[in-house]
């Protein structure tokens, strides 16, 4: 256990030095000079501007530039944004919050509906539940977020005015945009419930539990669900970077404060710093949830370890 | 005959899976075509009537895209404007049958960028193995790892706001799947036995590549296709959502949905309209690659 944990950290963070790698090309690749773009508003004279350039270290080479970044980085320093001259780690930090809220409470209700609909899906296979519950499930996979948010907007707060439509504060404001998120992560978690949940219903231990008579809702509680809900917290995990992807969309339906408006932002401004630093962050977190998701597999079922490290 | 053959104890566990309301496990029928299947000829209809409404816009629209007329603005859909105007007074079929354009090109250039990138690199990369393999693999690693639009947003920040540059940020991104796939179907054939006799009668190792194991990984990557230009067009429409691709006021669905938002509750079939078709384009794609892939 120790040596596979040990193992998918060293690959992780392989993994994660290939990222900040390809950011650091890109970066490069990237046509204009941060100096220039720095100080252009400003109307700064060539020396001013080349002063610039050796104050952020530009005119190095560029292995030293690159190790300077990787040093950077490894302190957990992701650099200054061109547009307001703020360290991005702490810009990324204020906003990360809220769209933490909103994706943790977007995952439980995704992940509830998932489980129903897989569950219910897999036990009427191939009758009209079945169609219906993987009917729902490929259109929460097929709508976008931010069509299904302006749906959600037009009935259950312009017409029904249940919920407020836009800004962000109260529990009230988190309603309509975690559902719209969660019913597209649904999709996918109840395709894969499905899968799993008809795999295991062929399993011997099912038909064994039958034999000894258990009640029907205990087979499916504890024989049925619980092996075929392992996949499934795997997947939930692995959904990390689409919920951070379709946060940013919802954030910008419902006028929402959080990382979305930073990144758009940055983008039509071009701060690349910001940029980047979004990425790398948006990358070091799927790397740590599918390290923990896998560790977690392998800690509850011991066959993984061995085959992974056969 | 053949039941009589079946081990008697999986006749025993059907019949308790019938018992829970469960299907017989052999129930799954082989696959028909695509045009015997009424979701999936749905899906290929819509996706041509999509296709032609794009294609002849110039001669279908009831007036010009763009052509603004303020006195007949925020008009519901009637008789003479089916899906009604907009804010502007800009005719809505009108901008749907043009935005099809947009939103078409775009996706299908962003899947020929995945499918030209991912394909040669899967199958190059699941053929040989080794340590090539091994490499490349770890690239797609490193690129999975970023969260997808938000690898696409910034190479949209590199390249600079646009159409083209929509495009390429979404092929990229749906690129590292892509060969994922490709690898993994590739290595599952090269263990097959006719791929050791080609090699034992002395073909090439491209010609292994390109006349035995792609054709027979072909309908799996063609499915994925599929469900990849679902996704493309979805995210792809999500760049222009949120501003960064077209320029405002161009009809392009993702774009004409932002802009109704202000409007929402004036004049929704503004925004109806174009969130409807890309549901239905995505689904159609998500469809046509669901059915393609079994087996």
């Amino acid at each position: 256990m120790l040596g596979y944990g040990l193992r998918r950290l060293l690959e992780a963070i392989l993994v994660l030095w290939l990222a900040a790698t390809l950011t650091f090309v890109a970066m490069q690749l990237t046509p204009g000079d941060p100096a220039q773009t720095l100080l252009a508003a400003s109307g700064a004279s060539p020396a001013e501007i080349a002063r610039r350039r050796a104050q952020l270290g530009l005119d190095d080479p560029l292995p030293v530039q690159y190790v300077r970044y990787l040093a950077d980085l490894a302190r957990g320093d992701l650099g200054v944004s061109w547009l307001h001259s703020r360290s991005v780690g702490r810009m990324i930090l204020e906003q990360l919050p809220a769209t933490a809220e909103l994706a943790l409470a977007a995952t439980a209700f995704g992940t509830l509906l998932g489980v129903a609909l897989g569950l219910l899906a897999a036990l009427y296979r191939e009758t009209w539940v079945d169609a219906l519950a993987t009917g729902l499930a490929v259109l929460g996979l097929s709508t976008p977020v931010f069509w299904s948010g302006l749906l959600a907007m037009l009935f259950f707060s312009l017409y029904l005015g249940w919920f407020p439509s836009a800004g962000g504060g109260d529990l009230r404001h988190l309603v309509l945009p975690a559902a719209v998120l969660g019913f597209s992560l649904s999709g996918s978690v109840a395709r894969l419930v499905r899968a799993q949940v008809v795999e295991v219903l062929r399993q011997p231990f099912v038909l064994a539990a039958l034999a000894r008579g258990l009640p029907l809702r205990r087979i499916l509680l504890f024989h049925v669900l619980r092996p075929a809900i392992g996949p499934a917290v795997t997947v939930i995990a692995l959904q990390l970077g689409f919920l951070l992807s379709g946060a940013v969309v919802t954030e910008s339906v419902f006028a929402r404060q959080g990382l979305g408006r930073l990144a758009v932002q940055a983008i039509f401004w071009r701060d690349l710093p910001v940029v980047r630093g979004m990425v790398l962050v948006g990358a070091a977190a799927y790397l740590l949830t599918s390290l923990l998701a896998d560790l977690l597999q392998a800690w509850l079922d011991p066959r993984l370890r061995g085959r992974d490290e056969g | 005959m053949k039941r009589s053959l079946r081990r008697p104890e999986q006749n025993v566990l059907e019949r308790a899976l019938r018992a829970l309301a469960i299907p017989p496990l052999q129930a799954i029928s082989p696959r028909r075509p695509l045009v015997r299947q009424p979701l999936a000829l749905f899906s290929l209809l819509w996706l041509a009537v999509i296709a032609l409404g794009a294609a002849l816009a110039p001669y279908l629209a009831p007036a010009g895209p763009l052509a603004t007329d303020p006195s007949h603005s925020v008009l519901p859909p009637s008789p003479g404007r089916w899906l009604g105007t907009d804010f502007l007074g800009r005719d809505v079929l009108a901008r749907l049958l043009w935005g099809g354009r947009w939103t078409l090109r775009m996706g299908i250039e962003a899947l020929a960028l995945a499918v030209g990138l991912g394909l040669p690199l899967g199958l190059v990369a699941g053929s040989r193995g080794g340590s090539l393999d091994a490499l490349l693999m770890r690239l797609v690693d490193a690129w999975l790892s970023f969260p997808s639009l938000l690898l696409a947003m910034a190479v949209v920040a590199a390249l600079g706001p646009g159409l083209s540059s929509v495009a390429v940020a979404v092929g990229l991104a749906a690129a590292a799947p892509y060969a994922r796939v490709a690898r993994g179907t590739a290595r599952g054939i090269r263990a097959q036995p006719y791929i050791d006799a080609a090699r034992a009668v002395g073909a090439s190792p491209w010609r292994i590549i390109l006349r035995h194991i792609l054709p027979n990984a072909a309908p799996v990557l063609v499915a994925f296709a599929a469900t990849q230009l679902g996704w493309v067009l979805l995210h792809g429409a999500a760049l222009n959502f949120l501003g960064l691709g077209v320029p405002p006021g161009t009809p392009e669905w993702g774009a004409m949905l932002a802009e109704g938002r202000a409007y929402l509750r004036d004049a929704p079939w503004a925004v109806v309209a174009p969130g409807v078709s890309l549901t239905l384009t995505v689904l159609a794609a998500n469809i046509i690659g669901d059915r393609l892939g079994q087996e």
